[in-house]
């Protein structure tokens, strides 16, 4: 089963992600149409260009729109989750060992308690984000049962590794449910609304350039986001 | 498939159809017809499958049901936070319905969705500034509105005035005639107080084309002249197309997309015609987008832009006042409490924020200019945007939207406020009318002629 999950499920599933992301990127540009969305893309690449990367870079910043700033609460968990659960994966000394060992290449390492506060910052966050769909009304009324699969299979890599960095229970089985869980999340992210990791960036972008382009960014001070 | 004779899935395209439409006062026929119209499950899907692409498609499916455009919709926090009107769960329930659907949705769903589409968003734009995603939901109700149009499901009032732009090129049965004499008239009015008042009227070449809202040639011909005295005061070769003069796009508030194309393609024809260098649109909001930011899309111009250069009247008035060619007497600067309404069709979506704030610093008593909160691009809508203003059937939830505008101008403390903006004009009136707070309300053009320096040569002869 090991050798199964860290052998052909883990070229699979690193596959499926960046195969299927870049897939998701390639027919979200080729679907975009000037005369539709009434923007013309084309016609004006620089301003599209600065309109894109200031829609897209402030709202990467916590704080750094005035939405983040009216909501506090909202702001640190979702950083706090996003960061975890970006930086995490990437940068954990264990995931860059196995980097090393497949494809001779690894990225830096994290601090090991870094990553413990990262990781327990993922899993605290991910219950108050819960805890906000549950309490507010204009969170609950929009909220549906797959928003709670999206969390859980984003979560599950989050809470698994945990118990295996505790050593909670039988190590070499938590293993290998965390390792599924991880390539689970990988294949099914372009199939769901995890797509996100990339279309946050082409929407983000798309509205960056709608407002750079056409709505006002060619005339006069840029929208402040 | 049953359609009624007033309510249907035809646009009005004579005037015998307007007329017929018109007399149905309130359109109590019209909706009564509207209860047993039938959707064309069919045609909805097949316009969804050719129309909605990747954006309005990823931005229903990426939307994370994150709430956090709820508070940025002013329509959701004046009902007392009704979870109902969360601008996502808006779209999500009839947009997404739509489409998850496919296309098979009932007499009784339209309804809702009529209901939605034009009484709970004015389409604004401000959740676009507040979504995560960048998702604009006004930009989808927008889309929506146009899905209703086609099926007939469109309030009374966005139906005949869609067709008035289909008859006339203008939103009210204004001929080019009554256009030139009205403006001609009004002209004609003001000759004595101001020597060599004239309108030039399809002059070739001049450095302005100016364009109206036909309401002003209907209900409020002054304007006219005022545009007329402060291009003369300015020293400005400027001209009226007789034909091609209607800014404003009613069509676009009803959904309906040929009329937008037909309309903005006779402002562009005139464009073409006397080739100016510039075209100056009144104070309006919409219009301005509808001419200028949305136009060229309609009329399929690749570089988004109209034909030549196009202003809103609000950029040649800081213009004149920079460079001199309007001189406000000092003495004769605002010295009361003064607020500004951001309309969003020029302010959030076209970026004239600095703008108008500097033709205040010229127009106001330094120390009397207090500004609302939230501001600029983040400011709300007046609370009549986006058709809300006229359509009888929304009236009382229309009444209850210009609370926040209210709230908004009582918080300043200003007894004035300057809308450069027909419909947030109308929404500021009618909020004094039903909550009397004891405010004046004006466009720029009366001020401006109260406060500049008339020429030598333009004054009357003693």
């Amino acid at each position: 089963m090991y050798a199964f999950l860290t052998g052909p499920m883990f070229y699979l599933s690193l596959a499926v992600f960046f195969i299927g992301l870049a897939v998701r990127v390639i027919l979200y540009i080729r679907g975009l149409d000037w005369k539709l969305d009434r923007v013309a893309y084309r016609a004006h690449p620089k301003a599209g260009l600065k309109g894109a990367l200031r829609s897209i870079g402030y709202w990467l910043v916590p704080f750094g729109t005035r939405s983040w700033r009216v909501q506090p609460f909202m702001t640190v968990i979702f950083f706090v989750f996003h960061i975890g659960a970006v930086i995490v994966p990437l940068f954990l000394l264990a995931h860059n060992m196995i980097l090393k060992e497949k494809f001779g290449f690894s990225f830096f390492t994290l601090n090991p308690t870094l990553a413990d506060v990262l990781t327990w910052g993922v899993l605290i966050s991910a219950i108050l984000l819960v805890l906000r769909r549950i309490a507010l009304p204009e969170v609950r009324i929009l909220t549906t049962g797959y928003d709670y699969f999206i969390l859980a299979i984003s979560v599950a890599p989050f809470v698994t590794g945990l118990i295996c960095r505790y050593h909670v229970g039988d190590y070499s089985a938590w293993l290998l449910v965390h390792i599924a869980a991880g390539e689970l999340l990988l294949i099914l992210a372009p199939f769901t609304k995890l797509s996100h990791i990339v279309l946050y960036f082409m929407s983000r972008g798309q509205l960056g350039m709608d407002f750079g382009i056409k709505r006002g960014g060619m005339n006069g001070k840029p929208i402040s986001w | 498939m049953p359609e009624g004779t007033l309510c249907n899935k035809q646009p009005i395209d004579t005037d015998e159809q307007l007329k017929a439409l018109l007399g149905d006062k309130g359109g109590k026929v019209y909706y009564e017809e509207m209860k047993l119209l039938e959707v064309d499950q069919e045609k909805l899907q097949d316009t969804i499958r050719k129309t909605m692409k990747s954006r309005i498609k990823t931005w229903l499916k990426i939307c994370a049901h994150c709430g956090m455009c709820a508070d940025s919709c002013f329509l959701y926090r004046i009902n007392d936070c009704d979870p109902k009107q969360v601008p996502a769960y808006k779209v999500q329930s009839t947009l997404g319905e739509m489409v998850r659907k496919k296309g098979r949705v009932d007499n009784a769903f339209m309804h809702m969705a009529m209901e939605t589409a034009w009484a709970k968003c004015t389409c604004c734009n401000r959740c676009a500034m507040y979504c995560p995603h960048g998702i604009d939901m006004g930009v989808m109700v927008g889309y929506m509105r146009g899905l209703l149009y086609q099926q007939g499901f469109v309030p009374w009032e966005m139906k005949i005035g869609a067709g008035m732009h289909r008859v006339y090129r203008a939103q009210m049965d204004v001929t080019p005639e009554e256009f030139v004499d009205t403006f001609q008239w009004m002209v004609e009015e003001y000759e004595e107080e101001y020597a060599g008042l004239t309108v030039p009227v399809d002059k070739e070449g001049a450095d302005i084309m100016y364009t109206v809202n036909a309401r002003e040639v209907k209900h409020y011909p002054e304007d006219l002249a005022e545009a007329a005295i402060l291009f003369t005061i300015a020293g400005e070769d400027w001209t009226i197309p007789s034909s091609g003069w209607e800014l404003t796009s009613l069509a676009m508030f009803a959904g309906d997309w040929e009329a937008c194309r037909m309309q903005v393609e006779s402002v562009y024809d005139a464009m073409e015609r006397l080739k100016p260098k510039r075209m100056i649109g009144t104070e309006c909001g919409h219009a301005h987008r509808a001419t200028v930011i949305e136009g060229p899309y309609w009329a399929g111009r690749p570089d988004g832009k109209p034909p030549v250069e196009s202003i809103h009247y609000v950029e040649w008035v800081a213009e004149a006042l920079r460079t001199g060619k309007l001189k406000i007497d000092p003495e004769k600067r605002i010295k009361k409490p003064v607020t500004l309404q951001d309309s969003c069709n020029y302010i959030r979506n076209h970026g004239l924020k600095e703008i108008t704030r500097e033709i205040m610093s010229y127009m106001v008593e330094p120390g009397y200019f207090f500004d609302m909160a939230p501001n600029k691009e983040h400011n709300y809508c007046c609370g009549g945007g986006g058709g809300f203003n006229g359509i009888g059937l929304y009236r009382p939830q229309r009444n209850k939207a210009l609370i926040t505008k209210r709230d908004q101008i009582l918080g300043t403390g200003a007894d004035l406020v300057i809308a450069p903006c027909h419909n947030c004009w109308d929404a500021i009136r009618d909020l004094e009318e039903e909550y009397e707070i004891g405010i004046s309300w004006s466009f720029l053009k009366p001020l401006l002629i109260d406060m500049v320096i008339v020429p030598e040569h333009m004054k009357p002869e003693e």
